[in-house]
């Protein structure tokens, strides 16, 4: 078995388990609409604030999600011992870790549309070039599951101290916000020749994390 | 036998080094603060306060230092499996932690009167700003777990994606900055610098740099002696017999 089929096989278990449990649009869709109106509350009700702030809000409240997907992503590892059988299985460690990622980057691309028709509701936003807010999010949530990926099993031995995973990882993903940020505001004032620098900056943070994910993530599971 | 061996010498050149190492911590800080504070004369424009940059820089030059051997002992980790490796990536992080905060907390008090502002979003400012936040986490991670090693790899693995992060995040603000305002250029002491300031500049870089070899060498023992300390009380007999 290649890689690639190796971790489309471990995607493919969490993607199920996502379906049948619903976390993503059961509690992260709820958790982010909360998160996106105790914004508007915090910025409005003035619609100009409003407008000019979307773009930032909206990565704001993929970010939190993002992070609690990742969480979410080794939770259900930890049940049942299913971590072990996932580590005794004959498999590359890499393709666990692409296999989350897959999975995480999934959830969250339904996350984002849902929350960017909200935003667009919400806040007014109005978007002159949605493949390339569409190509920010793809781009944006690749590097976001990578590094939640990665550090998402140290997140979940270290449940007593919740606030270590998010403090790890913001700091790491911050060029992804710049970057997602800045793409989603360019494409959607409609200045796209700008926008390209941009995702280009968000697609190198992904093949960056992704390449070092393979290459370390072995080293967090050995025990 | 060799483990044995290898432990007494370490321990010999450590304590007399150790001291050699002080001496010249001290030596070269009181030439670092004579230089800068009276040989040197302020500068033209921005007056006394400009004398912090002779500590501000070499802290900033510190900072960048140790995140660099703790990327390289955290790869060496990894590869040797040595806790050797792992007591330097330690040391060096909670160093490196230290003087990046100095450099931040010296660049503000030198911005307030020169920049008329404590913080702005200058690319170096934010980079160094996130680098400390990566390193506080960093720190963070090593006290989550006490199997030490599971948290020497977990650590490394932080030390090694953290500091790959660092260019990503510097171009990331840099090119922020620039599509936002026009750049900001700010040179310290001005584009051109004068003799005795870059002596000064100099002597104030090699005497932090031998403050943090010293810090080090103090942060290794006291790491070496954790280390020794947990494994007797874990085994009181296996402790002894060492």
């Amino acid at each position: 078995m290649t890689l690639a089929h190796q971790a489309t096989l471990i995607a493919r278990k969490d993607l199920l388990i996502e379906v049948r449990g619903r976390h993503a649009l059961g509690t992260l869709l709820p958790f982010a609409a909360t998160v996106l109106v105790a914004f508007g509350f915090a910025f409005g009700p003035g619609r100009d604030v409003l407008e000019r702030v979307a773009p930032g809000l909206l990565w704001m409240a993929v970010l939190f999600s993002a992070v609690m997907a990742s969480r979410r992503a080794y939770q259900t590892e930890s049940e049942d011992g299913a971590l072990e059988g996932l580590l005794l299985a004959p498999i590359d460690k890499a393709a666990v870790f692409l296999g989350k990622a897959f999975a995480v980057t999934v959830e969250l691309l339904a996350l984002v549309i849902a929350v960017l028709l909200l935003v667009i509701v919400l806040f007014d936003l109005s978007i002159a070039n949605p493949f390339l807010v569409l190509a920010a999010f793809v781009l944006g949530t690749i590097g976001l599951a990578a590094v939640g990926s990665l550090f998402g099993v140290v997140a979940e031995s270290a449940r007593t101290r919740e606030a270590i995973f998010p403090m790890l990882v913001l700091p790491l993903v911050a060029p992804v916000l710049i970057a997602g940020v800045r793409a989603t505001d360019l494409a959607a004032a409609g200045r796209s020749s700008e926008v390209l620098s941009w995702l280009g900056l968000l697609a190198a943070f992904d093949v960056v994390f992704l390449s070092v994910g393979v290459l370390v993530f072995g080293y967090l599971l050995e025990d | 036998m060799a483990a044995t061996a290898e432990r007494a010498l370490g321990k010999a050149t450590s304590r007399s080094g150790e001291h050699l190492l002080g001496i010249a911590t001290l030596v070269a800080l009181g030439v670092s603060a004579v230089l800068s504070l009276v040989v040197t004369p302020p500068d033209a424009v921005q007056g006394e306060v400009q004398r912090i940059m002779y500590v501000h820089v070499p802290a900033a030059w510190l900072a960048y230092l140790s995140f660099f051997v703790v990327f390289i002992a955290s790869i060496g980790y990894l590869k040797t499996k040595k806790t050797r490796w792992d007591r330097v990536a330690a040391a060096s992080a909670e160093i490196g932690v230290l003087f990046t905060s100095l450099a931040i907390v010296l660049g503000m008090l030198w911005g307030k009167p020169v920049w008329g502002t404590w913080w702005t979003w200058d690319p170096r400012l934010t980079t160094t700003a996130v680098l400390l936040l990566i390193y506080v986490a960093y720190l963070a991670i090593r006290r989550i777990t006490d199997n030490p090693s599971r948290r020497a790899r977990w650590a490394a693995v932080v030390g090694i994606v953290g500091f790959i992060d660092v260019p990503i995040v510097h171009l990331s603000v840099v090119w922020w900055r620039s599509l936002h305002q026009g750049p900001t250029v700010f040179r310290l002491g001005g584009p051109e610098i004068e003799g005795t300031m870059l002596l000064a500049l100099l002597a104030g870089v090699a005497a932090f740099t031998i403050t943090y070899a010293y810090l080090m060498t103090l942060r290794l023992r006291v790491g070496r002696l954790e280390e020794r300390a947990a494994r007797e009380a874990l085994s009181p007999l296996v402790g002894a017999e060492r």
